[in-house]
């Protein structure tokens, strides 16, 4: 595998050199503040190679908190009355520089929700398609990442193009797919780093995972049934803090759940996708006026059992979680997936 | 603060020993520093997984509404007024609660912690007034009163207004508090720059409604912004529709508002939506002489009518 070494001087250059051909997006310090937001970087804008991870995540790239689907109009004058129409879009090559491995490898799981062998999400998938995935390992992980343990980690390639690790005063980018080799040239980068950088990668790797605090397991999940875990006596427990609030849900990479409304101004009309939550009454209100999930109980309960039961049932995979933490951090009652999880292992 | 625990825990194991309440909410320590969870707990022997510190800011009486258990409560002065504002307006009843007044001294607004560290918080302890910082590259220890939420430093209500049973001797109040130098700052302001204001304010809401959730008076069967027949408010983060939100929610808690800033401290983009209530606040104040949850005996001056109402503003 290719290794490239970019001298820290070079790094500004080359990330504008290569906006030539891509638009770029990346951590972005918030004024004032001490943490960072993922978003598009502005025309001298570079990305925040420090923060440790942005408050929200970066999903938003390719599944904005509102998109329009389609658009429409009302005007019987016109010929296209009543007919919705997809609107022009442009994917431009996007790099997401500085994204970390478990952000990465969160896009995998949500692919399988919006990129299936039946239906392919056109928006999602056509804006996941046009991204190449710049890497950044994360060497000083945070206390609430607990990655090693959910299939991702620290320096988990299986969701990026390049991997960039740094190694004081240059980065080491191992180069993992055709795309992530195409961005380094288009951003000039191409000086092979030696032998030992493979070495060196491996050895700030262990470095890094031995860091990591925090776990969960969930082996004993996969054996239990869905209804002795549904019908567990913790889950009034559990959910007695939650508000409802669904800032667990927004601020996660893999949550993907979206509503769809119609919002009309005069004669014409644009049909959006819009973020939606597990959380929320609302999310499974019936027409009817029926709510299957009326309770809190039963909200907590169900999101929990998406990400840590249901979803591995049904994808014969891990769980839906990589473990970046920002559901704990975020939470402004603490409820902890952690301990969640531990609870339904047990 | 820190010394209460042991008073709150007594208490509580008393009243589930004896059968008075079902059960009590309270708060058991979080999983990461300067967070605690709310909680309740109905056994006895469990009462010894209650803490109490400075990191308690979430408002209990937001867990009542609706109960049918007869509950002890702790409750800090501004959660004692969101109980007599449920009271007042039916959402419990006075003698299905024992109230575990606890004599506040400010809460900390972990915001303010971290904001003056480079890396994350590792560790926060408090200590007589101080609180010793481990963050991942350094360690200081600060004064716990230039770390209190916003609401805390301003609160002349720190004692509980009603309560059964005390945690600890009541507290002096705070004196000769200008309750109100940020609202007459915007008051001040000129058409355009309060629609500046409020525009930059509300630019980072992403629409999540924790403000609302973590918000005792918010307890709608269905919030105006969630009825789909009719919709009243779009779903996208159109600043109309969050304007919207913001504006018709601050009025409805006019007159009831106490100033407990739990909703701030839910925000998850760290907005002062204070901003809306603490000017409708001020107003029930200067046009009506009114401060919320103070008397159970005592409507809201806004679902009451006095023939003798000052109603100066109208005239
Ligand atoms: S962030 Fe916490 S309080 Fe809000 S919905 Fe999620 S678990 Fe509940
Ligand atoms: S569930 Fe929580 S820890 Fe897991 S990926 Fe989502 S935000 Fe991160
Ligand atoms: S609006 Fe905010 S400060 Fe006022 S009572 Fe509700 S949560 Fe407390
Ligand atoms: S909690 Fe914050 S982000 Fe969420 S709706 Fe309220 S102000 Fe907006």
């Amino acid at each position: 595998m290719e290794i490239i070494k970019i001298n820290k001087k070079d790094w500004n250059g080359g990330l504008a050199k290569s906006r030539k051909a891509y638009r770029l997006y990346g951590p972005i310090r918030v004024a004032d503040k001490y943490f960072s937001e993922f978003g598009a970087l502005a025309e001298d804008e570079v990305p925040d190679m420090s923060a440790t991870d942005t408050r929200l995540s970066p999903k938003s790239i390719a599944f904005p908190p509102s998109e329009v689907m389609l658009e429409y109009t009302l005007d019987e004058n016109s010929e296209d009355c009543n007919i919705m129409k997809v609107p022009e879009k442009e994917y431009p090559h996007r790099a997401i520089i500085g994204i970390r491995p478990y952000d990465a490898a969160a896009y995998l799981l949500v692919k399988k929700n919006f990129d299936t062998s039946e239906v392919r999400d056109p928006y999602w998938c056509d804006a996941y398609d046009a991204c190449t995935f710049i890497g950044l390992a994360v060497q000083e992980p945070s206390l609430l990442d607990f990655s090693t343990s959910t299939n991702s980690g620290p320096f988990d390639e299986s969701g990026l193009d390049v991997l960039l690790v740094d190694a004081g005063d240059s980065y080491l980018a191992k180069v993992i797919t055709d795309k992530g080799k195409a961005y380094l040239k288009a951003a000039g980068w191409g000086k092979e780093a030696g032998k030992d950088a493979a070495g060196k990668i491996e050895a700030l790797k262990k470095k890094a995972e031995a860091k990591i605090q925090s776990s969960v397991s969930f082996d004993n999940i996969r054996q239990k049934s869905v209804m002795e875990l549904f019908e567990a006596d913790f889950w009034e427990d559990t959910a007695f803090a939650c508000m409802n609030c669904g800032t667990c849900t927004y601020v996660c990479p893999t949550c993907w759940c979206f509503d769809i409304q119609d919002e009309t101004h005069g004669k014409k009309g644009v049909r959006l996708k819009v973020w939606d939550s597990c959380m929320y009454p609302l999310f499974t209100l019936h027409t009817t006026g029926h709510n299957p999930r009326d309770a809190k109980v039963q909200r907590v309960r169900q999101r929990f059992m998406h990400k840590l039961k249901y979803f591995m049932d049904k994808y014969e995979d891990g769980i839906m979680c990589v473990g970046c933490g920002r559901c704990i951090r975020s939470c402004p009652v603490n409820i902890d997936i952690r301990n969640v999880c531990q609870l339904m292992n047990g | 603060m820190l010394a209460y625990i042991d008073k709150i825990k007594e208490i509580s194991g008393k009243l589930l020993k004896d059968g008075k309440v079902d059960m009590v909410i309270g708060f058991r320590k979080g999983s990461m520093p300067m967070m605690n969870e709310p909680c309740f707990v109905r056994e006895a022997a469990d009462v010894q997984n209650l803490v109490w510190d400075s990191n308690c800011g979430i408002n209990l009486a937001n867990y009542l509404a609706g109960r049918k258990e007869k509950i002890g409560i702790i409750a800090k002065g501004c959660d004692t007024r969101n109980i007599v504002t449920h009271i007042v307006e039916n959402k419990i009843k006075r003698d299905q609660l024992t109230i575990i007044g606890v004599p506040c001294k400010g809460m900390i607004d972990r915001r303010k912690v971290s904001e003056r560290f480079e890396k994350e918080i590792i560790e926060a302890e408090e200590k007589n007034g101080s609180v010793i910082v481990k963050s991942a590259d350094a360690e200081d220890t600060l004064k716990k009163e230039d770390l209190l939420q916003d609401n805390c430093s301003i609160c002349i209500h720190r004692n509980p207004v009603i309560y059964d049973e005390l945690a600890a001797d009541l507290v002096e109040e705070q004196k000769d508090v200008d309750r109100y130098a940020d609202v007459r700052k915007i008051e001040a302001m000129s058409a355009g720059e309060k629609w500046r204001y409020f525009e930059d304010l509300l630019a980072p809401c992403i629409r999540c409604y924790a403000c609302r959730n973590a918000c005792p008076l918010c307890y709608c069967p269905t919030c105006f912004v969630d009825e789909s027949q009719p919709q009243w408010v779009g779903k996208t983060l159109d600043p109309v529709d969050s304007r919207t939100f913001h504006f018709l929610r601050a009025y409805h808690c006019a007159g009831r508002c106490t100033d407990c800033g739990s909703c701030v401290r839910a925000c998850p983009m760290g907005i002062d939506v204070r901003a809306f209530t603490k000017k409708l606040e001020k107003d029930a104040l200067d046009l009506f002489g009114w401060e919320a949850g103070m008397s159970v005996e005592e409507r809201p001056p806004l679902d009451t009518f006095k023939p003798d109402d000052p109603e100066a503003f109208i005239k």
